[in-house]
Parts: structure tokens; C-alpha cells; sequence
């Protein structure tokens, strides 16, 4: 790729942010969006952690000591619900917000004004779920999968869960959107699809699993709306309606929705280890494919979220086969990571740290999941904290740990100052530590037979809830250093250089540091 | 009503588990061929999955020590290989055909629940488990048992570690015979719930209006304990399962006794006849304490506003009629226990909380008046 262009427009300040509050609530600039997508992320990831050290804290040891049950399961609900919905796919998105212009050579997002608008919407929607805290009878507690008739017993709060999922559904679908007419329409001349960043092809197939999966959660809980309010019958045994079609709905939106908080992930960190390696992606169009194919199962795999409902055996063979097939193409994104940094000449900043215990720790919670779709056994991890320490592999390990290698990599981008490399290595050692004293434990206990979702349990349990427990507070409170490190770099640094990293590569480093307020008026020519 | 063999093997059985369970790590191997199949299916891709991720750590972390940038290494060039990504797509897609071999065996093995030597029907319900043999005519309601009860309320004082098999007891144990082909129908009364013993090897939700099938041949007679495993409301966590396998004879003689347990008490209890105040007080404080104190606490006081305090409350000392009909049939958060309690028990619950807690109505309920709501 050239940079022909790069800095044609660097003299083209004719007008910058406006002043005050109205530059945030009017703005239609993707950066401005970006950024506070990513703020709306970062604070909802404190108050969801907040929720997760009520948790940890009830289950230090037996018996119960601070909170009723109804609220514990209060806590894990909306911990889940926050977390997904207000910190996972916010950061993704609004990284894609900052991120994907910039990457293509476009000057903006395709549709400048939606953008304002779906970002509006989410400050909204957690206000509605969270106001549900104060209300009488407490926040939902029927977990964040909304079963019926279990959700259906929800007290005052559940308009407010149903409209606050309509709204991040309504937010998240129009970012999807927006994503896809940007890339599509606006990608620099000379930048065919082959040619784009991973970090975009793995946005294009994530906003295509937004578009169709998130209409089937709205179409499932606008049916629980009617079932409570309107006498409708859609999930009451006892009205001719069937309670397993809820679950069977649900996780037809389920199951893609945990790939589109991981594929944007995969695009990180194939950004992030070829930088680092000084050596390219190995197997690019393999990568493309493999998420592309991932994708795909994600639609047809659902049904293994639920294998004890009851299914008939040919239903539970064949949920079992496609669910272990997805170890294949997560394989070879495993195996070309390793492959890039094979013979390259790596460092080791924070971005990179993060990145590496991605792969490891990411792989882990693919192994676990293997396991998981082996439906014999399934019968005896299901509904255990060995499930539960599966997804926090995943979706702390991977998730979150990519979203935090993709601050730790742009922020020099997008503020112009260098981060406290100090601080930051810190921050990752002390993470990686704490978060496997966190998780790693729960293997034993789903295991040894504890289910999830309990406030209190057998006294067995309690030597590896405690060590659990220290790990989830020492966890959390390494965060705090997480935020010290951003607001430090706001605040000012060492100058960013314009390619930051020495091994960095794509249309974002040919613009200076920080980002000007509009970049790329006029397109730059790849070649 | 253990004898003392059993108890012995419950000692001799289960004291060094108990103090080894503490640090348990793996999955039980547990006493039927299903639970036995899952363990070795869950050890079979344990070991591949070991195998896998050591070797490919050790090319990563073998990578991550040589070829960086501060011991000199120089970038190579290369970034793809049509043969090696073909091999790493191949290899792992054969390892998954060979575990899926010995995965489809065992699921179709536990999915034939032909031929079963007698059934149970499991009904779930917030937060007890009802338990019926379809062959043998005997049923009954299973809960939490009362000590551990006492000792899970927010704030009791008490030390779990001081309350044996906390969490883990019940008063009413479901009793089956070893050797025998036994089968479970698992269904609820109101929410979903999951019915889940590991050393059976499996789970099944029980789930309202749906009849699900599932079944073990226990081997070894001994207690064998379980929970709830699907989320159901405020006491999930509270809701546990006790099998008690025991040999056939031990077995028929525990329906025989079950039997004449049951009789003896319908004798002393005639619905029809009229019943004195005191006599209803003392057979609802017994109702009370085993239905109601789970959410209305054991003064009436109710659990931390989950439920409506019972003194003085508006509603217990209303119209008799009201009363009646939402005790039996519910509303909102109040479960309905028409289904669940004896006319006997209605009469006696209802006079007992008219008449304590500090509340003084003075009056009572006879059984023949509840059966005309039914």
C-alpha cells in the first residue's frame, strides 16, 4: 500500500470540533463517536466489574453473608447483560467507528448522522436497564438468556429489561449497517476487498451477524412481552404455546452474538502480531476464509446452548457434529498466528502482550468449548461452572484482552501521546495473573459438580470459591491501573511519531499523531 | 431410617471422599455406565486437548524466545503455505471424526431408555422436587432438609461447616433399587428446572408441560447427592437431590414401610370430620414451617420483602373466601398449593397464620370447607 495522499488534507482544517457539549451530542464525526463509544465502554465495563465483585464476594465462602438471592441472581443477570450489551460490543463497535475510516482512507462513516443516533441510543437503553436496580422487586433475575416462563415472573422491571434490549438491538443494528455501507462504498481507490486489513473483514462479518441475528432476539422478546401483557400464549405449556421454542429462538440469535464479540477480536490481534513480528500475516485469504466459515456455523450450531432441554437423538448428533467443527477453522487462526511470528523479530510492548495472551488464553477457553460440544458430557458440564469458566476464557481472556491490546495499540493514534509503557506492562502482568487465579479454578468446581447461578453452595467448594474470589478482586482492582494508563495519555506523554510502531502497517500510520478531526477529504491512492 | 449397615457404608463409603472432596478436580466416575462413558469421553478429549496445546505453547513460546528482536533475529518473508495450511485444516478435522466415534456411541447408549424396570415421574417445582413411581404407588415431595435451611438465611449465625452435607440433604431422599433399569420423566410445575446427580452421569431440565426421558442402572447401593442445575428463581441454589440406592429387597421392604406409614396416618386424618382450633394450630405450624418459612419466615415476618409480611397483614386476616382461593391457587409471586397440600393441610395453614404472628382472628378453617373450593 502507498500513501500518496496521506497528508494532502493535513492543511484542510477549515472547521474543527465544535465547543462545549453540543461537539458530543451533535457530532456527526466517526472519531468523536469512536471516542465516546469507547468512554460508554469503559464505564460500563467498571460498573458491570462492580456487579461481578458483589458476586465473587457472596461466594467467598458458604452460607450467606451479604446479599438476599433474589438479588444475587439480580447481579448475575444484569453483570451479563451490562457487560455484552454495554461493554464488549460498545468497544467493538466503537473501535470499528475509529478504526475502519481510517483503515480504508475513507473522510468519515458512510452514514455521519445514523452514527450520532446509535450511539444516543445505548446511554438510553442502560439507563432504563440499570434504573431497574432501584425499582420495587429489583433489577431482573431471571438471567440474562431471559428463559420463560422463568423472565415472565419479573416484577415492574420487565418493560424496562424488554425495551432497554429493543434499544441496544435497534443501536447495534444500525452500526452494523452503517459498518457495512462504509466499507462497502467508501474504501480508498485501488483497496479491493483482498487487500483491506483484517480488522475490517472480520467487521463486514460481524455487522452481516448483527443485521440477522439481532432481529431474532427482538422478535423473541417482544414475544415475551405479549406473553406477559397481552395474553398471548407463545411460551405457556398451559396456553398451547412451548417453552423450548423460546430457548431454541434465543440462541439462533445466541450463538452468532458470541462470535460477533469475538470475530472483531481475531481482526485485532491479526493486526497486532504481524506489527509486532515485523513480518506479515501468514495465510491472509485462509484468515478471511475461517472467519467467513465461523460465521457460517455460528447459524447452525445454536441448539448446543441447550442440549438437556430434551432433543431427539438425531437433533443432539447433529448439533454435536457442527459445533466441533468449528474447532477447525478456529484452528487455523491459531496456527497462522503462530506461523507469524515464527522467524519474525518480535517485541514485546503492551499491545503485544495482550495479544499473546489472547492466543494462549483464547485457546484454552477453545479447548473447554470443545469439550462442551461433546454431548455426553455435556449432560454433566452443562449449567456448571466449568461453563462458566469457558466463557470468561473466551470473553474476558479473549474479548476483552483484544479490546485492551487495541487501546494499548491506537492510543498513541488517536491522542498522540505515548502511553506509560511501565504502567501498561504492569497492567497486562498483573491481569493475566489475577484473571487465571479468577477462572481457571472454576474448571475444578463445575467439575466437582457446582452449578452456576447459585448464591450460597455445599462446603466443598469452598477452598476454590476463595481462591476465586481473591482472583476476582485482585482482577479487578488491576483495572484501576487500566484506567490510569488512558487518562495519563489523554493528559499528555512523549509525541507520538506518525507509524508509532516500527512494524506497523496500513493507511491509519500514514496519518499523523493524533488523527487530525477530519482525515482523508481527499482519497489516498493504494496501490 | 437407616439401618446400621447403612450407615456404616455411608462412613466407610464416603468420610475419605468427604475430606478429599474438598480439592476435588475432576469429574466422578460416578455408578452407572452413562456417568462412566462420560468420563472417559471427557478424559479421551482432556488428553487431546493436553496434547494439542502443549505442542503448539511450545512452538509459540519456542518462537517467542528465539526469534525476537533483542537476540538479533532478522524478520523472514514468508507469509503463506498451501501445504502446511491444507495439513493444520486436515489433521485437526480427522482428530474430531475419531472423538465423534466413541461420542455418538454413548449418546445413543444413554438415549434408550427402552425396556426400564419401573419409572419415576419428577416434577419440578419452585423450589422442591416431586417424586411418583408409576408402578409402586408411592409419592412424595422432596426439599431442603431443615438444618441446612436454618442455616443458609442471610444472617443466621450459623456455620455451614457445622451443618452435615450442607445444601446437599433433603428430608424426603428419593430411594431406588440398585441392579434395576430405572427410568426418569422429568417435567415442572411452574418454571424450568433441571434434575442432576453427577454420579448418574447426566442432566435433564424438567420442564413445564413437556415430559423428558432419561435413566440409569445404578451399581453400588450408597447416597448419591445433586442439585438443581438450571436456573429457577430466587431459590434455586436451595433445592437439592438425594438418591439413595439400596439392594431390591431393601428397597421393597422401604416401599412396604412408606405404605403403611401412610395409611396409618390417614386413619388419624378424616378431611370430613370436624376439626378443633388447637388441633389445626398445631398440624398448620408443622405446614408452615415446611411450605411457607422459605419466603414468609419463620415469625411471619417474610424474607427480606420477597414476600408479604404475615402480621397483621390485610390479606390473611381478610375474607375467609379470598384467602382460601389464593393460598390454593396463587397469584403473582404466591405459588399455588392446590395442587401441592391436603385439604387437611390448607385448613390447618390457613388457621395457623390467622392465629399467630401476633395475629388474633379468633376463628377456624375445616378441611370440608376448603374441598368445596376445589
Amino acid at each position: 500500500m502507498s500513501h500518496a495522499a496521506a497528508h494532502a488534507d493535513h492543511h484542510e482544517h477549515h472547521h474543527g470540533p465544535a465547543k462545549g457539549i453540543g461537539r458530543w451530542l451533535y457530532t456527526t464525526n466517526h472519531k468523536d463517536i469512536g471516542t465516546m463509544y469507547m468512554v460508554f465502554a469503559l464505564i460500563m465495563f467498571f460498573i458491570g466489574g462492580a456487579m461481578a465483585m458483589v458476586i465473587r464476594a457472596e461466594l467467598f465462602q458458604p452460607g450467606l453473608q451479604l446479599v438476599d438471592p433474589q438479588f444475587f441472581n439480580s447481579m448475575t443477570t444484569m453483570h451479563a447483560l451490562v457487560m455484552i450489551f454495554g461493554a464488549v460490543m460498545p468497544a467493538f463497535v466503537g473501535l470499528a467507528n475509529w478504526m475502519v475510516p481510517v483503515m480504508i482512507g475513507a473522510p468519515d462513516m458512510a452514514l455521519p448522522r445514523l452514527n450520532n443516533w446509535s450511539f444516543w441510543i445505548m446511554p438510553f437503553a442502560f439507563l432504563l436497564l440499570l434504573s431497574t436496580l432501584f425499582l420495587p422487586g429489583g433489577a431482573p433475575a431471571g438471567g440474562w438468556t431471559m428463559y420463560a416462563p422463568l423472565v415472565l415472573q419479573t416484577g415492574e422491571a420487565f418493560p424496562f429489561l424488554i425495551l432497554a434490549v429493543h434499544m441496544m438491538g435497534i443501536s447495534s443494528v444500525l452500526g452494523a449497517i452503517n459498518i457495512i455501507a462504509t466499507i462497502f462504498n467508501m474504501r480508498a481507490p485501488g483497496l479491493t476487498y483482498m487487500k483491506l486489513p483484517l480488522f475490517v473483514w472480520t467487521w463486514i462479518i460481524t455487522a452481516f451477524l448483527l443485521i440477522t441475528s439481532i432481529p431474532v432476539l427482538a422478535g423473541a422478546v417482544t414475544m415475551l412481552l405479549t406473553d406477559k401483557y397481552f395474553g398471548t400464549s407463545f411460551f405457556n405449556a398451559a396456553g398451547g404455546g412451548d417453552p423450548v421454542m423460546f430457548q431454541h429462538i434465543f440462541w439462533f440469535f445466541g450463538h452468532p452474538e458470541v462470535y460477533i464479540m469475538i470475530l472483531p477480536a481475531f481482526g485485532i490481534v491479526s493486526a497486532i502480531i504481524p506489527t509486532f513480528a515485523r513480518k506479515p500475516l501468514f495465510g491472509y485469504e485462509s484468515m478471511v476464509y475461517a472467519t467467513a466459515s465461523i460465521a457460517f456455523l455460528s447459524f447452525i450450531v445454536w441448539a448446543h446452548h441447550m442440549f438437556t432441554v430434551g432433543m431427539p437423538l438425531a437433533g443432539e448428533l447433529f448439533f454435536m457434529y457442527t459445533t466441533v467443527l468449528i474447532a477447525v477453522p478456529t484452528g487455523v487462526k491459531v496456527f497462522n498466528w503462530v506461523a507469524t511470528m515464527w522467524r519474525g523479530s518480535m517485541t514485546f510492548e503492551t499491545p503485544m502482550l495482550f495479544a499473546l495472551g489472547f492466543v494462549v488464553l483464547f485457546t484454552i477457553g477453545g479447548f473447554s468449548g470443545l469439550m462442551l460440544g461433546v454431548t455426553p458430557v455435556d449432560f454433566q458440564y452443562h449449567d456448571t461452572y466449568f461453563v462458566v469458566a469457558h466463557f470468561h476464557y473466551v470473553l474476558v481472556t479473549g474479548a476483552v484482552f483484544s479490546i485492551m491490546a487495541a487501546t494499548y495499540y491506537w492510543l498513541p493514534k488517536w491522542t498522540g501521546h505515548m502511553y506509560d509503557e511501565r504502567l501498561g506492562k504492569l497492567h497486562f502482568w498483573s491481569s493475566v495473573i489475577t484473571v487465571n487465579i479468577l477462572f481457571f479454578p472454576q474448571h475444578f468446581l463445575g467439575l466437582a459438580g457446582m452449578p452456576r447461578r447459585i448464591p450460597d453452595y455445599a462446603v466443598q467448594f469452598t477452598d476454590f470459591n476463595m481462591i476465586s474470589s481473591i482472583g476476582g478482586f485482585a482482577f479487578g482492582l488491576s483495572q484501576l491501573l487500566f484506567l490510569a494508563v488512558v487518562i495519563k495519555c489523554v493528559r499528555g506523554g512523549e509525541k507520538a511519531t506518525d507509524r508509532v510502531w516500527e512494524g506497523a502497517e496500513g493507511l491509519e500510520w500514514t496519518l499523523p499523531s493524533p488523527a487530525p478531526y477530519h482525515s482523508f477529504t481527499t482519497p489516498p491512492i493504494v496501490r | 431410617m437407616k439401618s446400621i449397615l447403612h450407615r456404616l457404608l455411608l462412613i466407610v463409603g464416603f468420610m475419605p471422599t468427604a475430606a478429599l472432596a474438598d480439592w476435588q478436580l475432576n469429574l466422578t466416575r460416578g455408578v452407572t455406565s452413562i456417568s462412566r462413558n462420560a468420563y472417559d469421553l471427557h478424559m479421551l478429549v482432556l488428553w487431546v486437548c493436553t496434547i494439542i496445546g502443549v505442542v503448539v505453547f511450545s512452538v509459540m513460546f519456542w518462537s517467542i524466545f528465539h526469534h525476537r528482536k533483542s537476540r538479533g533475529a532478522q524478520a523472514a518473508h514468508f507469509h503463506e503455505s498451501t501445504t502446511v495450511e491444507v495439513i493444520w485444516t486436515l489433521v485437526p478435522f480427522l482428530i474430531l471424526v475419531g472423538l465423534a466415534v466413541p461420542a455418538t456411541r454413548a449418546l445413543i447408549h444413554i438415549e434408550d431408555a427402552a425396556d426400564a424396570d419401573m419409572s419415576i415421574l419428577i416434577t419440578g417445582y419452585q423450589w422442591k422436587w416431586h417424586y411418583k413411581y408409576l408402578e409402586d404407588d408411592v409419592e412424595f415431595f422432596s426439599k431442603l432438609d431443615q438444618d441446612s435451611n436454618r442455616a443458609r438465611m442471610l444472617g443466621s449465625g450459623e456455620d455451614p461447616a457445622s451443618v452435615e452435607n450442607y445444601l446437599l440433604e433433603v428430608d424426603n431422599p428419593v430411594v431406588i433399587p440398585v441392579g434395576k433399569k430405572v427410568r426418569f420423566l422429568t417435567t415442572a410445575n411452574d418454571v424450568i428446572h433441571a434434575w442432576w446427580v453427577p454420579a448418574l452421569g447426566f442432566k435433564r431440565d424438567a420442564i413445564p408441560g413437556f415430559v423428558n426421558e432419561s435413566w440409569a442402572l445404578v451399581e453400588e447401593p450408597g447416597i448419591y447427592r445433586g442439585q438443581c442445575a438450571e436456573l429457577c428463581g430466587r431459590d434455586h441454589g436451595f433445592m437439592p437431590i438425594v438418591v439413595d440406592a439400596r439392594p431390591p429387597e431393601a428397597y421393597a421392604a422401604w416401599v412396604a414401610e412408606f405404605k403403611a406409614k401412610r395409611a396409618a396416618a390417614a386413619l388419624k386424618q378424616d378431611p370430613k370430620r370436624a376439626w378443633a382450633r388447637e388441633e389445626l394450630v398445631t398440624h398448620g405450624a408443622e405446614v408452615y414451617a415446611a411450605r411457607c418459612s422459605d419466603c414468609h419466615a419463620a415469625d411471619g415476618s417474610a424474607v427480606n420483602g420477597s414476600a408479604p409480611s404475615l402480621a397483621g397483614g390485610e390479606v390473611v386476616l381478610g375474607a375467609m373466601d379470598d384467602l382460601i382461593d389464593l393460598v390454593m391457587f396463587g397469584t403473582g409471586e404466591m405459588h399455588a398449593f392446590g395442587g401441592q397440600l391436603s385439604d387437611i393441610d390448607i385448613a390447618a395453614v390457613i388457621t395457623f397464620a390467622r392465629n399467630s404472628f401476633g395475629n388474633n382472628a379468633g376463628d377456624d378453617l375445616q378441611p370440608v370447607k376448603v374441598a368445596e373450593f376445589r
